[in-house]
């Protein structure tokens, strides 16, 4: 079996600033790491992997410091992994990435599960995934809670408000992961020591093949025109005293008076 | 620094960072009140990190000596009980991995990097820094030794799986007729006697032990007969670069929460940290942390390098531990009021930076063998 586990390195802080220039992230300065569900992507394909076997390719388009995350990724126990690299593919948005992983994943050729995080955390859409399966015209489930392979499908369980959806995909497939799904591994010594020796590959736009109309800025219809922090403004504060019990009557009473209930 | 880390002991450090603040720091107030913590046992073994320096064929990752002082100076930043605890299990396996047979080393080494922990036992009621006066002693019985005697604060027993115990093989050559020997849990005649109740340090566990008619096959015995003391001291070289590591994160720690309290706090009208006073501690507290992290980590370099470094380690656990004493009550003076609660975290530092002045070679008897050492040079 085999598994693409694709992930994003994202500033260590929530204190980034865009570039004016440019309009993107500035990543100066700002220390990488795995995004947080991309880990549970990766402890979900290496549990996977203890059980059958399995291959683990780990994936990720970014800047020449993405190598970090990637050795992280082959020292928690990946097999492999591939940078996805160019000046060209910088500035994209969430459909030329997209694009440019699923150009990766037809050069690759062989796979049978495609794993992602649920979301980056630096651009909240949770739509790349999604994007991936649909170029390659494969079903996909989101927002998994667990994941179990059968044979040739995968299982898993997603969360609504008031039930539990078990869903069935025949393989290959695509499944992005929330963090419930599992705990993920600290990348051991010895796995660090074991990774430098583990193959690491850059590709182009061009080894895969990319439409240079498709990539970057150049295939990214949408902009980041600014990110800010919304105002807080201070409306009228009203303060319950008295027991828990009589406080949680008012409450309900004030939201029911205002018809937000 | 004085030399670069590799890049393999850049992410060693990262991970070990970033498992200290989430999992070890947050336990560090619990463990001072409840004592030893199985469950961060548990998470240390599944890291990877109670075997980091054994050879990977036993089971360990191969790092060097740099490594380790790594690993326990991250923990430190967290924890020092936690990195205290990693040092004495090390202490103990490296008799097996320097001096056992490869019989010994195959079948204990994997346990000691699987998370089996060890414990190291010289010391005794009546016989701390006079190590040659130690009672222990075992006495050969056809193929058998049989040890009577018992330890006194011994770091890790109580829940040590594997017991390092020196004993005298041959009373009549004081120091010259000590053996070391292996003793696992559980060995008919081996008793687990009180726990200590520290000042600091609480999240080890530190027990007496009673040796009574214990059998021990010839196989027992690490290294040659009666050079259990050379063994010893050589173990106790490794272990003082790891009491360095242990003090340069232990103070930085104290350093760090005064160093946020000194920012915000605020007297005659602007913070603390503004004040000269306050702020000539903090440059004295930070050129010491400096000074014992690089001696610390050049012993480690020496160490790594195969040099004899007897010497050096003494130097760097002597000068650390006094230090690191010094910064955390310094610490606890710049909190105040603050500082003399425990709610504040910095009293607790204190009291664990105490035992390294005296854990493992006092400093008097470093300063013995310091000074004895560069007079004769």
């Amino acid at each position: 079996m085999k598994i693409l586990v694709f992930i994003k390195q994202v500033p260590d802080t929530i204190n980034v600033r865009i570039d004016p220039k440019t309009g993107n992230l500035d990543r100066t300065g700002l220390k990488g790491v795995i995004n947080p569900f991309d880990n549970n992507a990766l402890e979900a394909a290496l549990k996977i992997k203890e059980e059958t076997g399995a291959a683990i390719t780990v994936v990720s388009m970014g800047p020449p410091q993405t190598e970090e995350s990637l050795r992280i990724a082959l020292a928690m126990g990946c097999d492999e992994a591939v940078i996805l690299c160019a000046k060209e593919l910088g500035g994209a948005d969430t459909l030329a990435t997209g694009y440019t992983l699923a150009s990766a994943v037809k050069k690759i050729g062989d796979y049978d599960l495609l794993l992602f995080g649920r979301h980056a955390v630096d651009a909240d859409t949770g739509q790349c995934g999604p994007i991936v399966a649909e170029f390659l015209n494969l079903p996909q489930i989101t927002f998994a809670t667990s994941i179990k392979v059968e044979e040739n499908h995968v299982i898993c369980e997603r969360d609504f408000d008031d039930y539990i959806q078990k869903v069935k995909v025949k393989l290959p497939a695509v499944v992005t992961v929330c963090a419930e799904i599992n705990e993920p591994r600290y990348p051991s010594p010895l796995g660090i020591m074991k990774a430098m020796k583990k193959p690491l590959i850059t590709w182009t736009h061009e080894d895969m093949g990319c439409d240079t109309e498709r990539i970057g800025k150049n295939g990214s219809p949408s902009i980041v025109r600014e990110i800010f922090e919304p105002e807080h403004t201070q409306k009228d504060t009203i303060m319950f005293s008295g027991e828990t019990d009589e406080i949680a009557k008012s409450i309900v009473d004030l939201l029911e008076q205002q018809h937000l209930i | 620094m004085l030399f670069d880390f590799t890049q393999e002991q850049l992410m060693i450090r990262d991970m070990v960072r970033d498992f200290t603040a989430k999992e070890v720091e947050p336990r560090d107030k619990w463990m001072d009140e409840n004592g030893f913590d199985h469950e961060l046992h548990k998470k240390l073994c599944d890291a990877g990190l109670m075997g980091v320096h054994l050879p990977e064929q036993y089971g360990g990752a191969d790092g060097d000596a740099i490594t380790s002082a790594i690993v326990i100076h991250e923990l430190a930043k967290g924890s020092a009980s936690t990195a205290l605890f990693v040092d004495a299990h090390w202490l103990a396996a490296d008799i097996i991995l320097y001096h056992g047979t490869e019989k010994q080393k195959s079948k204990y080494l994997p346990m000691a990097a699987a998370g089996k922990i060890f414990a190291f036992g010289l010391t005794e009621s009546s016989a701390g820094s006079d190590a040659a006066g130690i009672k222990s002693q075992a006495v050969k019985d056809g193929d058998t030794w049989v040890l009577n005697g018992g330890k006194a604060w011994i770091t890790n027993s109580g829940v040590a799986d594997v017991y390092i115990i020196l004993a005298k093989t041959q009373p009549e050559l004081g120091n010259k007729g000590i053996s070391a020997f292996i003793v696992e849990e559980g060995t008919e005649g081996l008793k687990i006697g009180k726990k200590e109740d520290k000042m600091g340090m609480r999240g080890t566990c530190t027990t007496e032990l009673s040796f009574d008619n214990i059998r021990l096959p010839a196989s027992a015995m690490v290294g040659a007969e009666n050079s259990g003391f050379k063994i010893a001291m050589m173990a106790l070289d490794g272990a003082r670069i790891s009491v360095g590591a242990i003090a340069a994160g232990l103070a930085e720690h104290a350093m760090t929460i005064a160093k946020h309290y000194a920012n915000e706090r605020t007297t005659f009208g602007k913070p603390i940290a503004k004040h000269q006073g306050i702020m000539f501690k903090f440059a004295d507290m930070a050129a010491h942390i400096e000074a014992t992290t690089l001696m610390t980590y050049n012993v480690a370099r020496m160490k790594a390098e195969g040099k004899r470094h007897t010497l050096e380690a003494a130097m760097a656990k002597l000068f650390g531990s006094e230090m690191c004493t010094k910064t955390c009550m310094e610490c606890i003076q710049v909190l105040g009021g603050y500082g003399y609660s425990k709610e504040y975290h910095v009293e607790r530092l204190a009291r664990d930076a105490k035992l390294l002045e005296i854990g493992e070679g006092t400093s008097e008897i470093l300063r013995m063998l310091i000074g004895a050492t560069i007079l004769a040079k």
